[in-house]
């Protein structure tokens, strides 16, 4: 796309999950970038963006890390992660900071650099070339913080649209939490179960055979449920998807290679 | 109304497994969600609306002594009497005072959430007046010895088969399974109450400072009967409510109708303006206001001060997949939902209040649908806080979280742990992609699989060289 120009310097924000994971997603990503015309790097100091110091009310440590995470990703264009809950966390960096703290202004900066890759893409780079193709019958959730905090609901299915071969059916309740919350699933347990067991009716009535999401957090709640509902229904993250690399198993199945473990 | 709300998660534990409370809540989401989304379907401007009623509430607050004065002054100019009650305590001896004066025996009561905030029927009946809750739900409740366990539908927990049992337990009649027969039967066993009642005491919507009147707005008409009937009427209501005009009155109740019950206009708005004039049909003769504070001056100025801009319109815990799956009587008091998380604590103090503010996983909905647009997670978010910082958090989350911070904090270590972790993860799921049990995380494990990493870590490939 921006061939004869400059690539745009992207810092990759892998996040912890996809990290620990399905590290896939992180190379995914990558690839889509790539093809967008960005030159991407992964910074090494980054870790996680935060969010479980943040959500239980630990603004001390939340800051450190944001102060962190500021840092590494200092210097380049945009900062890019597969995930709309991550990339929403480092938006509320600026929260964090008095107006007068010299860390408010370095907290803006990253807030107007960071964006999901789906809203990167669409919204930032105008990207419409997927040449991916994926031979599937798909729903898609919205996973409530890239939906209600960074408006993310047109954009995946936008470049989904171009993928031949996918055929995307609206499940009813896209919309609704699955109940994975980051640490709410561990909290309240059972509460979570009933939330996620909800969404698991609502993705088999739309008769998917494949769940499509932009958060791993979301998707290993809801991959977990189904698998243990017993359920033929495969879960990917979007990314894999649109970057064409559908060739691992899903997320929860079978079979992966040990490798040689460190 | 006891405090029940530190047993949330026993509380949510029996709710979930409660097959006729989970019967009621389905009933929950398909209806008030799915008519709200008609209602503002049909009218384009609605987000502007909010956004109106939004800056006019934020207005109020930064005035709200001018206007509770102005209120004060008409209420006196038109003849009533109004009373500062800075407690609940303040409050309800304030309403047993004036029962006392007018020798009341029996009190009729229109549906009003703060009279169940200052828990005034317990009050009121300990000092030998009777309450009869008049709005249907309210009545069933009263009849079951129950609480209300949502704002603006208070008995939505209950089934057809529970009304049915209990108007055949206490009006010994024959069992119907006929809403309109049960109506009828309700209907009738109230009619002479509303007639025989020395006192009606009805809450208040909103109050308006221009013309000292207040407004309650009902869909079944029993709130006009309660406050015109008796001689005595007596409106109980918190501070934050008044707006300044009849016609920013009209503005909030625009905004309350679609998102409470997806109606554009409630069926009874009903406002009281002072005692029955000379020449007037109807009405009482002694018109008095008890204003309630428990807390809410406080709010304001404070970080908690968006939350005083609630309507009551309950749309947070009607699109609340939380209060959803557990209903609101496992909120442990008056106030359910996302909006009872952030309101609770500040009335009863967050010692009392348990984890509520945890009760979230922060989706928020409950923000994109507020009227009047309280960022909901943010001020559960600020009770957190306030709980990490007192070390009121559960020892186990403390130090699960301080372990995850010493290597979130320290990026070399955290590779060590990330790999090591991913490692053992790997190994425990063998060949099967996912793990059905383990140690240390069997909140996850009693209900899903967990998904084993597909490999070793992002950063552990990646500095191997491997782009993609």
């Amino acid at each position: 796309m921006q061939s004869s120009q400059k690539p745009i310097q992207v810092g990759l924000f892998v996040t912890c999950l996809v990290d620990m994971f399905r590290p896939s997603i992180g190379f995914a990503t990558i690839k889509l970038l790539e093809s967008a015309g960005c030159q991407v790097e992964v910074p090494e100091a980054q870790t996680c963006c935060g969010q479980p110091a943040f959500n239980s009310g630990d603004k001390k440590t939340t800051q450190e890390i944001a102060r962190q995470t500021i840092q590494a990703f200092d210097g380049y264009q945009y900062v890019v992660g597969p995930s709309g809950s991550c990339i929403g966390m480092l938006h509320y960096y600026v929260d964090l900071f008095d107006e007068d703290d010299p860390w408010k202004a370095r907290a803006e900066s990253l807030k107007s650099r960071a964006f999901e890759i789906t809203s990167f893409l669409t919204d930032v780079l105008n990207f419409d070339q997927v040449l991916a193709s994926y031979e599937g019958h798909a729903t898609y959730h919205d996973s409530c913080s890239g939906l209600r905090q960074l408006g993310i609901k047109q954009q995946p299915r936008k470049l989904l649209a171009k993928v031949a071969g996918l055929e995307l059916s609206e499940m009813e309740e896209a919309e609704t939490c699955c109940g994975f919350g980051g640490t709410f699933c561990v909290k309240y347990a059972d509460i979570s179960n009933r939330m996620v067991e909800n969404k698991s009716t609502y993705i088999q009535d739309s008769g998917a055979t494949t769940l499509l999401g932009g958060d791993l957090g979301c998707l290993l709640n809801m991959a977990g449920k189904l698998k243990r509902e017993g359920h033929n229904i495969e879960a990917r993250h979007i990314v894999e998807v649109l970057a064409g690399m559908t060739d691992e198993p899903a997320i929860g199945e079978a079979a992966y290679s040990l490798g040689k473990p460190l | 109304m006891q405090i029940n709300s530190p047993a949330f998660k026993e509380n949510a534990r029996i709710a979930l497994h409660d097959v006729n409370l989970q019967k009621a809540l389905g009933n929950l989401k398909a209806g008030f969600p799915t008519k709200r989304a008609a209602a503002v379907a049909r009218m384009p401007e609605f987000e502007q609306l909010r956004d109106e009623g939004t800056a006019l509430k934020n207005h109020i607050l930064e005035n709200l002594d001018i206007y509770l004065e102005q209120f004060e002054e008409n209420v006196v100019k038109n003849g009533g009497h109004v009373h500062w009650c800075r407690t609940s305590k303040d409050a309800c001896k304030t309403i047993l005072d004036i029962c006392k004066e007018v020798d009341a025996k029996t009190v009729t009561k229109g549906k009003s959430m703060v009279s169940e905030e200052i828990n005034l029927n317990d009050y009121l009946e300990k000092n030998g007046v009777e309450p009869i809750e008049t709005d249907l739900g309210e009545y069933i409740l009263q009849l079951r010895g129950d609480h209300p366990s949502h704002i603006i539908a208070p008995a939505i927990h209950l089934n057809l088969e529970d009304v049915s049992d209990i108007f055949h337990e206490k009006h010994h009649r024959p069992k119907s399974s006929d809403p309109a027969v049960l109506m009828q039967e309700a209907r009738e066993m109230l009619r002479q109450k509303f007639a025989s009642a020395d006192v009606g005491i009805t809450g208040a919507n909103f109050f308006v400072a221009e013309t000292g009147s207040t407004i309650i707005v009902t869909n079944e008409g029993n709130g006009d009967l309660t406050q015109t009937l008796p001689k005595t009427h007596i409106v109980v209501t918190s501070i934050e409510k008044v707006v300044p005009t009849l016609e920013d009155m009209t503005l909030f109740l625009r905004l309350l109708a679609r998102s409470a019950t997806g109606q554009e206009f409630t069926v009874y708005n009903t406002l009281s303006t002072g005692p029955r004039r000379a020449g007037d049909q109807d009405g009482p003769e002694n018109f008095h206001v008890v204003l309630v504070d428990n807390g809410r001056s406080e709010m304001v100025g404070s970080e908690f001060q968006e939350m005083l801009r609630c309507i009551r319109c309950s749309a947070c815990m009607n699109h609340c997949p939380v209060y959803g799956a557990v209903g609101g009587h496992s909120y442990g008091w008056v106030y359910p939902g996302p909006m009872g998380s952030v309101l609770t604590p500040k009335m009863i103090g967050i010692e009392n209040a348990g984890l509520l503010p945890n009760a979230s996983t922060f989706c928020g909905k409950c923000e994109s649908v507020c009227p009047v647009r309280i960022p909901l997670p943010k001020l559960m978010r600020h009770w957190r806080e306030d709980e990490f910082s007192r070390h009121l958090s559960p020892k186990a989350v403390r130090w699960g979280l301080g372990g995850w911070a010493f290597f979130a904090k320290r990026p070399a270590l955290y590779r060590i742990l990330s790999s090591s972790s991913n490692l053992f993860l790997r190994l425990a799921a063998g060949k099967k992609g996912r793990i059905k049990k383990l140690p240390l995380a069997s909140g996850w494990t009693n209900w899903r699989d967990m998904p084993a990493p597909s490999g070793k870590t992002f950063m552990q490939q990646y500095k191997s060289g491997k782009k993609d």
